[in-house]
């Protein structure tokens, strides 16, 4: 191409064609990861007003219909608006320098797919202002919560779910067409790194169940408008069939969620062992075997709905199943690390609480798989501590891991090792003082999902939510090292940046160009 | 594997922002339109502007091709792009299939009481047993049910009443005066026609191909024809409509997808019949003839299921 990307020199008219217009990989991939920090802060925020609300017992700043919206909605953007567009972000900037690719497989399509999100969530988040509020029936949006006693603006909440599920098929599709048909010469499946592996995984599950989930919110507006009974009893139907529904797709989205955060770490920690990744092919194997396993297990959300016990039993066998891949990815990570040349970076630091703080929230997922005790956990706090254990010390660490760790590469500048431990150190405290608490108060029996609790509860709920504002503070703080780093970090050329890493991606020059492998290399 | 460096990137594009916006008007448009009182402007809005975008979107694609910018690997992508599409259709309606089944066989018979039929033991649960007694007395699992849980304990009174008939298989010796069955012959054969339109497209004859690819165009609307007087016959004559409990429900959501699918295939087949028409194609390049084919054929496949699953077997 002629010309490079505009910048703001060339004036605000050329410089936001550029970024509504691209086709570009790397700007796809920086607009998805910027949309997916605004959808963080706005989720945040929502959390920050329940951990308000709960600090103290009784009723103290919102009422609880609000609460509900706020529990809801910091649920479904967190999932769908930062978690997963965040990954799709590094999927964009990091998997044709991987391959050795010139771009995406279909670029404009990327583009699409990018575009589509600020209008599912603009549409999402205007039910807060509409009469009725916004949704008020917890992110699982169970029947009939969801369809009888929703508020008017659920159509919003389904249509908006219609889009964003168009959005994550055609971003999938493309990462399945650019992992099988982009690689350069020499590339062969196993030679790929890890990350493209979980990846491409992944993608292969979002294009299997986001249609599931379209045809979910699609039964909830039939029988919410047009007078069918999929989820109501009394025409012959089941709410229970939601939850399957649901879980079909919810399940394997957990895994959504996760494999690319074990994809970051597994690139990380080789690095700062200064060791190659122990066991690659097994880490294929246990990739795609969780990723069967997700969806063959989904009823283990609902042993309290009154399954026969064949199926309690049957779940609860097979839930217990992924503990063996899973548990060959941990001895994995820390299998590279032994003997290694450690040291202990941003990035590091986050992987590897990323490995323990994961392992951690994957033995309450043992515990919470024995459908027995499950009916003791069910719905308490315990089940928030153990997701909260996956997805935030999960995936949010790795994405922030991933963001310290690619972004010298990405802009040409270093980061504040200093601001970056500090942040990590509040983060990982206030992680801690967060959650692990809401485990105590889970097994005490708290229920989740109200706005209020009896007084039992109150000491370890204050503690919980001092936790939170620390932990929110610390993304604060995160938001700043990055756009200090951007603007005016250390500048770098050095194309490897980490003495240790190894792939593609470090052999092109730092910051990387704006069109890179437009002849693709030979891999030996 | 690439193995050339010719790989097209197109250039910036105001494509997606337009599909995107079109997408985002729809979907609002959609969401106040289902609102008591709302109308469908927005909506139509979105998809004036999301028709449009695809117009001048394939436009470009056909003419990137015909100027030979597309290589071999960018085809491939393309053919990668439409496969991943139709398994993810594959998925949309294994969702209303899973739901069909687990109706049927499981939360029929718990409803009625009974144990679900032959699945592990046969003993009710207490759960199935409580239905019976204080939720639903008197229901009676059948399939089609037709009289609902509703109907079983209200009477007159019950929101979801069921239908009249039921759309029953009349038995096979029968099936020559029943509809369903010259469905299936009109869609199996429209997927003969136009296997036969890509075997004379490879060979280079394009009359013939032009000819049986109408032939296919023209079931697929017969097809459509069929299915709406199948709709009218169930509505006026059988009273089984969208509101007659799960089995009005469940058939009408089945065949409906499948109805719009339908539909959108044989728009898809109609535009490469008029690009056939403007000498589009060549012996060896024909992916939207080829993509459209292959939409068709897994119309075709879920079909079949639904024949088999929603109409024989009730």
């Amino acid at each position: 191409m002629a010309h490079g990307p505009a910048t703001l020199a060339d004036g605000w008219g050329k410089y936001i064609s550029r970024w509504v217009f691209t086709t570009n990989h790397k700007d796809i991939g920086t607009l998805y990861l910027w949309f997916s920090f605004a959808m963080f802060i706005m989720g945040g925020a929502f959390a920050m007003i329940i951990r308000a609300e709960l600090f103290q017992p009784g009723m103290q700043l919102i009422k609880p219909e609000f609460f509900n919206q706020m529990t809801t909605m910091h649920g479904l953007v967190m999932v769908f608006g930062a978690i997963m567009p965040a990954f799709v972000g590094l999927a964009n900037w990091l998997i044709p320098m991987m391959i050795g690719a010139p771009d995406m497989a279909l670029p404009r399509m990327n583009n699409l797919s990018f575009w589509i999100l600020p209008f599912a969530f603009a549409i999402l988040t205007s039910t807060l202002f509409m009469e009725g509020g916004g949704p008020n029936f917890g992110w699982t949006f169970y029947a009939p919560l969801s369809t009888t006693y929703a508020p008017d603006t659920v159509n919003y909440f389904i249509f908006g779910v219609h889009i964003m599920g168009a959005s994550s098929i055609m971003g999938s599709i493309n990462i399945i067409a650019t992992v099988m048909n982009m690689r350069a010469p020499g590339m062969t499946y196993m030679k790929m790194p890890l990350f493209v592996w979980t990846w491409v995984i992944t993608a292969f599950l979002l294009v299997a169940v986001m249609p599931v989930l379209a045809g979910a919110v699609t039964m909830m507006l039939m029988d919410i408008n047009f007078g069918t009974s999929f989820f109501d009893a009394a025409g012959g139907g089941d709410p229970v069939l939601f939850q399957h529904i649901f879980w079909f797709f919810g399940h394997p989205e957990v895994y959504i969620i996760i494999l690319p955060a074990f994809g970051v770490v597994s690139q990380i920690i080789p690095t700062f062992s200064r060791k190659p990744l122990f066991g690659y092919s097994s880490m294929v194997y246990a990739t795609a075997a969780i990723a069967f396993l997700s969806f063959v297990v989904w009823a283990h959300h609902m042993f309290t709905v009154g399954m026969p016990i064949a199926g309690e039993l049957y779940f609860m066998y097979a839930t217990m199943l992924i503990a063996v891949p899973t548990g060959v990815k941990v001895f994995n990570w820390i299998t590279t690390m032994y003997r290694g040349s450690l040291t202990f970076e941003t990035p590091m630091l986050f992987s590897i609480a990323f490995v323990i703080l994961f392992t951690f929230g994957g033995f309450t997922g043992m515990m919470l798989s024995i459908a027995a005790a499950d009916m003791q956990y069910h719905d308490t706090y315990f089940v928030v501590a153990h997701f909260h254990y996956v997805m935030v010390a999960g995936a949010v660490f790795s994405g922030t891991a991933a963001v310290y760790y690619w972004l010298p590469k990405w802009c040409g500048r270093m980061y504040d090792e200093t601001m970056g431990k500090v942040q990590f150190w509040i983060a990982f405290i206030g992680f801690n003082i967060t959650f692990m608490p809401q485990h105590f108060l889970g097994l005490a029996g708290m229920p989740r999902r109200y706005a209020d609790y009896g007084l039992q509860f109150a000491d370890w709920n204050m503690v919980s939510s001092i936790g939170a504002f620390m932990y929110g503070g610390a993304q604060i703080l995160f938001l700043f090292n990055v756009i200090r780093t951007i603007g005016w970090g250390k500048p770098t050329d050095d194309p490897k940046v980490w003495e240790g890493a190894e792939g593609l991606e470090w052999t092109l020059p730092t910051p990387a160009p704006y069109h890179t492998f437009a002849t693709p290399p030979k891999i030996k | 594997m690439s193995t050339e460096g010719t790989y097209y990137v197109p250039d910036q594009s105001k494509l997606p922002i337009f599909a995107a916006t079109g997408m985002g008007v729809m979907a609002y448009g959609a969401a106040s339109w289902v609102l008591e009182g709302g109308t469908a402007t927005i909506f139509l809005i979105g998809a004036l502007i999301m028709a449009a975008v695809l117009y001048k979107w394939w436009s470009i694609v056909i003419d990137e091709n015909m100027r030979g910018l597309a290589s071999p690997q960018l085809k491939h992508s393309y053919v990668l792009g439409m496969l991943w599409f139709i398994f993810s259709e594959v998925m949309f309606f294994a969702c209303f299939f899973g739901a069909l089944f687990y109706v049927r066989v499981l939360v029929n018979s718990w409803i009625g009481g009974e144990a679900a039929v032959g699945w592990f033991d046969d003993t009710p649960t207490d759960a199935a047993a409580a239905n019976a007694v204080h939720l639903w007395p008197g229901y009676e699992a059948t399939w089609p049910p037709m009289i609902t849980p509703d109907q079983a304990v209200n009477g007159d009174a019950a929101q979801f009443k069921g239908p009249d008939q039921a759309m029953n298989n009349p038995g096979i010796l029968n099936w020559g005066s029943w509809l369903p069955f010259w469905n299936t012959a009109v869609l199996l054969t429209s997927s003969f026609t136009v296997h036969i339109a890509h075997v004379a497209l490879k060979d280079g004859n394009r009359k013939k191909f032009n000819r049986w690819l109408g032939v296919t165009v023209a079931l697929g609307i017969f097809f459509l024809f069929l299915q709406a007087e199948e709709y009218i016959h169930a509505y006026q004559e059988l009273g089984l409509t969208l509101e007659s409990g799960i089995y009005g429900t469940t058939f009408f959501m089945l065949t409906g997808f499948h109805g719009m699918h339908v539909t959108l295939g044989t728009v898809m087949l109609l535009i490469q019949w008029l690009r056939g028409l403007k000498g589009h194609f060549t012996e060896d390049d024909q992916f939207g003839f080829e993509a459209a084919s292959w939409y068709w054929h897994f119309v075709d496949v879920v079909w079949v299921g639904l024949f088999i699953f929603v109409y024989i077997l009730t």
